[in-house]
């Protein structure tokens, strides 16, 4: 499974670009895979503020369905809306193209390195 | 993770060595997908998809009261099969509620009852505690059973590639005792996943060369994620999600599989026909979602202020690309209702059933 080195991790699969008070989330490569054909994905609206811990979607595969968390505060300044019409972005290049939401953060974030990310994955295997 | 109490059918390990992730299924160690379970769909609705569905149960009724037995058991009138047919039929309770669905084989000599590996052992004791009056034998030969799927449109082509016995005169829920790749098999014309095919009863030992064959000559294999989007496309009943003790196979829309006026009677009957004259308490209806949302086993269906019923099974149909679903309603369901998904109502709309038929050209 792909962990980039440039990105940040959460304990339940999401990961964080942050660039200046921007935070971009989305799913990690091994999350996509644990959740098979993404086929819904649930999005906030903009403008929504959220706390850090707080659920702001939902990703649904064929057979499961798999809350979103993030792990910064800050009100949403973007969702992907292309994932509405092709939610198996998310599949293929869920460090890319499948990004889910950016956010204007408030606050810091208690964030995983990807080697920290790599711990946990093979803690879970 | 314990594995140790888990059971295994004889192809678990080609399962782990064609990467499939395998989860507890009913007890069982079981696939639920190999590539992804859009891709393993498809292969089933456009080629030909093999299942590992081994760890279904196999009963068998014989002696000479083994007739009245099934009789006794299932709604379905047995005495209408011939040997060599085969008839779905579900298993109540003197409350007409629903022990399980079982396809029951009529072979020269005996029955071979096929049952939801998740019910194998209720079942059993349900059978005997019945029967106990009885000259019949039930034997639980499920250990003894491995069973394929192979199920598309191309399965027939490519089963007759491994057997001398005839198959396109096998007509659909017909079976023939013969053989594929030389060895004894019962082949059976039937399936859960809306398309043509057939399921394949073979001795354990055989499992593996035969499934090794299938595969190398075409067949995709397919896990249980797949398994269960094609037959609720197929409008087919899941024990367990449509079907329970607490729902008669009437509620369940599985009418077709009772016989209401049999003679002798079945379990359940007295029950089945109270709820005929007096009205079904609830029904199964099949719907699709009008805007976003995927509808799942269980969220409440409403009818604006009030709980109307459940949803039983729900998914994002692969073949349709839309969201679909199974619910048990109140009777007087119009054809309009909301799914609460997460707190959201969303709405729906009821569709006939079933969503996906195959072109039988």
């Amino acid at each position: 499974m792909s962990v980039p080195g440039d990105l940040q991790y959460t304990k339940s699969h999401e990961w964080v670009r942050t660039e200046g008070d921007t935070a971009t989330i989305g799913i990690t490569d091994h999350a996509q895979d644990e959740l098979g054909d993404v086929v819904f994905v649930e999005l906030p609206d903009e403008g929504t503020t959220l706390d850090a811990g707080e659920s702001f979607g939902t990703v649904e595969s064929v057979k499961a369905v798999s809350d979103l968390y993030t792990p910064v505060g800050g009100e949403i300044v973007e969702v992907n809306s292309a994932l509405n019409d092709a939610p198996e972005k998310i599949n293929e290049d869920p460090y890319g193209e499948g990004w889910i939401v950016k956010l204007r953060t408030s606050g810091e974030a208690e964030l995983l390195s990807a080697e920290g990310y790599e711990k946990v994955l093979q803690e879970e295997a | 993770m314990s594995e140790g109490t888990l059971r295994r059918t004889p192809l678990y390990d080609e399962h782990k060595n064609l990467g499939a992730r395998l989860v507890d299924f009913a007890g069982w160690e079981m696939p639920v997908q190999y590539s992804g379970i859009k891709a393993e769909h498809a292969a089933v609705r456009e080629g030909a998809g093999l299942f590992d569905v081994s760890h279904m149960g196999e009963i068998i009724f014989w002696g000479p009261d083994a007739n009245a037995a099934v009789q006794r058991l299932v709604t379905r009138d047995v005495s209408r099969l011939q040997a060599g047919q085969a008839g779905y039929a579900a298993v109540c309770y003197e409350s007409g509620g629903t022990v399980d669905d079982v396809l029951v084989y009529k072979r020269p000599d005996d029955f071979l009852v096929v049952v939801n590996a998740s019910n194998r052992e209720k079942d059993l004791e349900h059978f005997r505690e019945n029967t106990e009056d009885l000259d019949v034998e039930v034997v639980d030969e499920s250990d003894d059973w491995a069973l394929l799927a192979l199920q598309g449109p191309e399965a027939l082509g490519l089963a007759q590639t491994f057997t001398q016995t005839d198959l396109s005169p096998i007509k659909y829920y017909r079976f023939v005792e013969g053989e594929v790749d030389g060895v004894y098999a019962i082949i059976s014309r039937t399936g859960y996943t809306g398309e043509d095919g057939f399921e394949l009863y073979v001795r354990p030992d055989d499992a593996l060369r035969i499934w090794r064959k299938l595969i190398e000559a075409g067949a995709a294999p397919v896990g249980l994620g797949a398994r269960d989007t094609l037959r609720l496309e197929a409008g087919m009943c899941l024990y367990g999600n449509e079907l329970d003790a607490e729902t008669t196979p009437l509620e369940a829309g599985i009418s077709f599989a009772v016989h209401l006026e049999k003679d002798p009677r079945f379990i359940g009957q007295r029950a089945l026909l109270t709820e005929e004259t007096e009205g079904l308490r609830k029904k199964l209806v099949g719907f699709e979602m009008e805007e976003r949302g995927i509808a799942r086993h269980g969220h409440p269906v409403t009818s604006g202020a009030e709980i109307v019923g459940t949803v039983t099974s729900g998914t994002q149909s692969p073949t349709l690309n839309r969201a679909i679903g199974l619910a048990l309603v109140d009777p007087g369901v119009e054809d309009r209702f909301e799914v609460v998904i997460r707190g959201n109502r969303v709405p729906a709309k009821t569709v006939p059933l079933p969503f996906y038929k195959r072109d039988r050209g």
